[in-house]
């Protein structure tokens, strides 16, 4: 018989307990077990960054850690961003504002690497933004508008 | 709110994470597919052992060709023709394996998992055949056949001619002779494909959750294939991570996944992974040209001579000969080619079957075009954009026919000033200046250099559009629409055109599309064609409305047409008095619609049909910087001047622009689908495959012009999905050659450092030899 493992995770300000496979990857367990469909896979081989999420306030890609690996942590994922139904963070704003997402697959992976950027850096220059997004790929922007819209939300962060 | 630069209503859900996409559909009861795929370029299957894998835990079927009843091939959707259907696809391999990727076996699990544990334990018996991977050499007369009676592999040729090219050819002063190449590549969409099936047994009803691009199509197609009655299967499209061509037309899945939920009466669902995604969806782009063109001493093309060969893939799927028609139909662009003809080959190749992605066919068409005349420009000692100068259409002779046909359309440009637009180009790029720049920096050593290149697209494609809109009796509006939503945000174009006609705020209106049980007709969403047709569809569904709230208010306000108007969600009398849309509609359910005498409901519909396709055109300006040690471009500068006809959006359109130019960019310097001689996929993980990051991605400057609307539509509007991409390619090689003064030439796509590196210590040997 296939073992499981017991693991306590806290999910967006949430705690979870489960039993999950030695293999199931952290990705299957946020989206699949705890039903955050949010979170996207995009490549499953940790190269475009879809599956990022806040782990211990670092971007993390969800499909290259087991979900055993995250027993005990504290994850973050975009559907813990907005403060209401009704109501974007400033990020999410700032990315509607100037049309920073079309398709929105990557958007979350995104949303997750800025704002963990946003968190250490306040005033981020163009460049460490750039730096920031390296690892996150999106296929239909062109990146310029998240750029712009990371900029805006920095700004309108720090007022 | 036409015209306006407003937010998405597509944004917010997809925002929160709450948009679902086709793999965040869970039904209950539902299990797990995965597909067992050719490992061989080329084989004869002797047999597929499944016996093992049916006897894995949790595996609840396996099924292979024998068990599909006989299903035929997969139709062709687009540019059809007889001697294609002796290479169409089956959704299973039965005794011949013709490229890595090909469906073999399905594999039905309770979980992914363990059907991914499944498939390790099929195993196949083959006999491996002589591998074909490139075009030229597949159509060699003594190359094995990969579809028995295919001679030659070219499963289809054609002959495009204007004018007379062997009198053009005599009546040049000199004659340009090259051969280029364009690499195989494609959308790669950040969503990989996926499909969720389920019957119900009951009722006798298939429901597919997953389909896009052309819905309705699909739902055509399978109901033939599964030989259901149309009216018994159900799809919708669900939330789409990009389309660009590649998702959403008819793939041996599509097939297959229905197929298994009907068999065995449960949900079945299927995840594609990256891995599949790159040797199983369409690749597109694969071109080799070769050209013979006529010029005079003054710049002027007297004929353009074209061989193409496209490479097909190893099939044929569901654009027929789309991809070399269009290289055809449009190679000429905005020149006056009088005499032009292209010998067009579609040559079956061991590779992924190739399809359209954004742009198809003018990506290499415009790559090909462009440095011809660029070349023609550097054997005459002109400026390349005073050759373009001298050879575009004048907007005098507009409509303008280039004698030219795709789809059963003969390509008519419907307006445009290429000239204009070329000149204001060059000028906001501040041209001279930057020639002038480029010119002291190279005599100083450094290898920087500008390239142009024009084009037209090909936009708004028909045959038609389907659109029907509906007030409830809260007062929103409901537009169903055949369009689809591919990411592009298609709802939020047709709810600004909506908008205007009925009066009534933009969160007041919903879009539903991609669902055949609510949208009886549809045609879907390609060839920049959603806001062209599907936005006058709905505009012209709108104004029927219109009449009808006036019709019905007249009723309820005792009043006058001619004093009513639509104010913010209301009919609004002169007198004052007013009625909110939501009343109207309670007032028109069939009891008080009796009682006043009305046809019960607010509902209007439209189909709009579209005979020719409007051009919109531009040009593209790059200003880069060469390492002569590495091989690596650096872009100072990239300018995209465009004119839409009408923007009803501009910060979609940018966004169109600009997201198009990113993937040319992958085309002009990264992406290929390389292949071994035995038909081996080498990039078949995006470490392998590589898409540009926000790294690679420089700014763009945009101009975006609204100077030549279209007169084929009631919007003035022409596609704006494909100009960012087309003529990528082009300018960059363009400038590449610039930045060696012209002593080396490009012919091949991709500008990976290697081989720019290779052009460098070529031009180094070239300028110590002269």
């Amino acid at each position: 018989m296939t073992i499981r493992h017991a693991i306590t995770v806290e999910i967006n300000g949430r705690t979870f307990q489960s039993e999950v496979e030695g293999r199931r990857l952290l990705c299957d367990y946020i989206r699949e077990d705890v039903g955050l469909y949010g979170t996207h896979v995009g490549c499953e081989h940790g190269v475009c960054g879809a599956c990022t999420i806040l782990w211990d306030d670092q971007p993390v890609r969800s499909c290259l850690a087991f979900a055993i690996q995250a027993d005990g942590a504290k994850l973050f994922t975009v559907e813990g961003l907005a403060p209401a139904a009704n109501e974007l963070h400033p990020l999410q704003q700032a990315f509607t504002d100037v049309h920073a997402l079309q398709c929105g697959f990557c958007t979350p992976g995104i949303l997750m690497t800025l704002l963990a950027l946003l968190k250490h850096n306040k005033n981020p220059t163009s460049d460490a933004i750039r730096e920031s997004l390296s690892g996150n790929l999106c296929r239909c922007t062109g990146y310029h508008n998240i750029l712009t819209a990371a900029q805006l939300a920095a700004e309108r962060m720090a007022d | 709110m036409i015209g306006a630069s407003i937010p998405r209503v597509e944004d917010k859900r997809r925002l929160r994470g709450v948009a679902r996409y086709i793999a965040d559909i869970q039904r209950p009861g539902m299990l797990h597919a995965a597909i067992f795929r050719s490992q061989f370029g080329h084989a004869r299957l002797i047999r597929a052992d499944i016996s093992r894998a049916r006897a894995m835990p949790g595996v609840v079927a396996v099924v292979a060709f024998e068990d599909l009843n006989g299903v035929g091939p997969i139709p062709m959707r687009l540019e059809p023709s007889e001697d294609l259907y002796r290479a169409l696809q089956r959704p299973l391999a039965s005794d011949r394996l013709r490229y890595v990727g090909e469906p073999i076996a399905v594999i039905v699990a309770e979980n992914r998992y363990l059907a991914e544990d499944a498939l390790e334990m099929i195993e196949l018996e083959v006999e491996e055949l002589e591998v074909h991977v490139d075009a030229r050499s597949a159509s060699k007369a003594e190359a094995a056949e990969i579809h028995p009676g295919v001679a030659r592999n070219i499963a289809h040729r054609f002959v495009t001619e204007t004018g007379n090219i062997e009198d053009g050819i005599a009546s040049a002063d000199a004659v340009l002779e090259e051969d280029f190449y364009v690499q195989r590549h494609s959308a790669v969409p950040l969503e990989t494909r996926g499909l969720v099936a389920e019957y119900d047994e009951a009722r006798e009803m298939l429901t597919v959750w997953g389909p896009t691009k052309v819905v309705h199509f699909n739902h055509g197609v399978l109901a033939k294939l599964l030989d259901m009655p149309p009216s018994r299967i159900r799809m919708i499209e669900v939330e789409v991570g990009g389309g660009f061509g590649v998702r959403g037309e008819f793939y041996p899945e599509d097939y297959l996944i229905p197929f298994l939920a009907r068999k065995l009466c449960r949900p079945v669902r299927w995840i594609e992974d990256r891995n599949e995604h790159l040797k199983s969806a369409n690749h597109s782009r694969e071109q080799s040209h070769r050209l013979r063109v006529g010029y005079r001493n003054d710049g002027r093309i007297v004929a353009f001579d074209d061989h193409l060969l496209t490479a097909m893939g190893a099939y044929i799927r569901t654009h027929g000969a789309t991809l070399p028609t269009m290289a055809a139909a449009y190679m000429p662009g905005p020149y006056k080619l009088d005499n032009y003809r292209c010998d067009a080959h579609c040559v079956l190749v061991n590779k992924t079957p190739a399809g359209t992605y954004r742009g198809p066919g003018r990506f290499g068409a415009s790559f090909v075009r462009e440095r011809a005349i660029d070349m023609i420009a550097r054997r005459l000692q002109l400026d390349p954009a005073e050759v373009r100068l001298r050879n575009f259409i004048p907007t005098e002779l507009m409509p303008y026919s280039t004698g030219t046909m795709a789809f059963d359309t003969p390509t008519v440009y419907d307006s445009g000033d290429y000239a204009k637009q070329l000149k204001r180009a060059l000028d906001e790029f501040q041209y001279q200046k930057r020639k002038s720049w480029c010119r002291e920096q190279r005599a100083a050593g450094r290898a920087v250099g500008i390239g142009m290149a024009c084009f037209v697209e090909k936009t708004g494609g028909g045959p038609w559009e389907y659109a029907r809109v509906e007030i409830d009796t809260s007062g929103e509006v409901v537009i169903y629409s055949g369009a689809a939503d591919v990411g592009q945000g298609v709802e939020t174009v047709l709810s600004q055109i909506v908008a205007d006609t009925l009066s009534i705020q933009i969160g007041r209106i919903r879009v539903v599309h991609g669902d055949t049980s609510l949208v009886p007709f549809g045609v879907g969403a390609f060839g920049s064609r959603s806001t062209v047709v599907g936005g006058s569809a709905a505009l012209r569904a709108a104004q029927d409305l219109e009449k009808q709230l006036f019709g019905f208010a007249e009723t309820a306000l005792q009043a006058d047409r001619a004093d009513l108007s639509l104010q913010n969600g209301s009919v609004v009398a002169k007198g004052g008095s007013s009625i909110p849309y939501g009343e109207l509609a309670a007032l028109s359910m069939p009891s008080s619609a009796r009682d006043l005498g009305i046809k019960p409901g607010i509902s209007a519909e439209a189909v709009f049909h579209v005979d020719r396709m409007a051009f919109p055109y531009g040009v593209h300006l790059a200003l880069l910087d060469v390492d002569q040690k590495t091989g690596f471009i650096k872009i100072l500068k990239y300018l995209i001047a465009f004119d839409v006809g009408r923007a009803i959006n501009p910060m979609l359109v940018k966004g169109q622009i600009i997201g198009g130019f990113a993937q040319g960019l992958g085309g002009a310097l990264l992406e290929e689908f390389a292949y071994d001689d035995a038909g081996q996929l080498l990039s078949g993980s995006l470490m392998d495959y590589l898409l540009p990051s926000c790294i690679e991605v420089p700014d763009v400057d945009l101009v975006l012009t609204e100077e030549s609307p279209s007169p084929l539509n009631p919007l003035g509007v022409k596609g704006a999905g494909e100009g960012g991409v087309v003529a990528v390619g082009a300018a960059l090689a363009n400038a590449v050659c610039d930045a060696f003064e012209g002593l080396v030439d490009i012919r091949r796509l991709p500008l990976r450092p290697e081989t720019v590196l290779e052009l460098a210590q070529a031009a180094k040997q070239a300028r110590r030899g002269g």
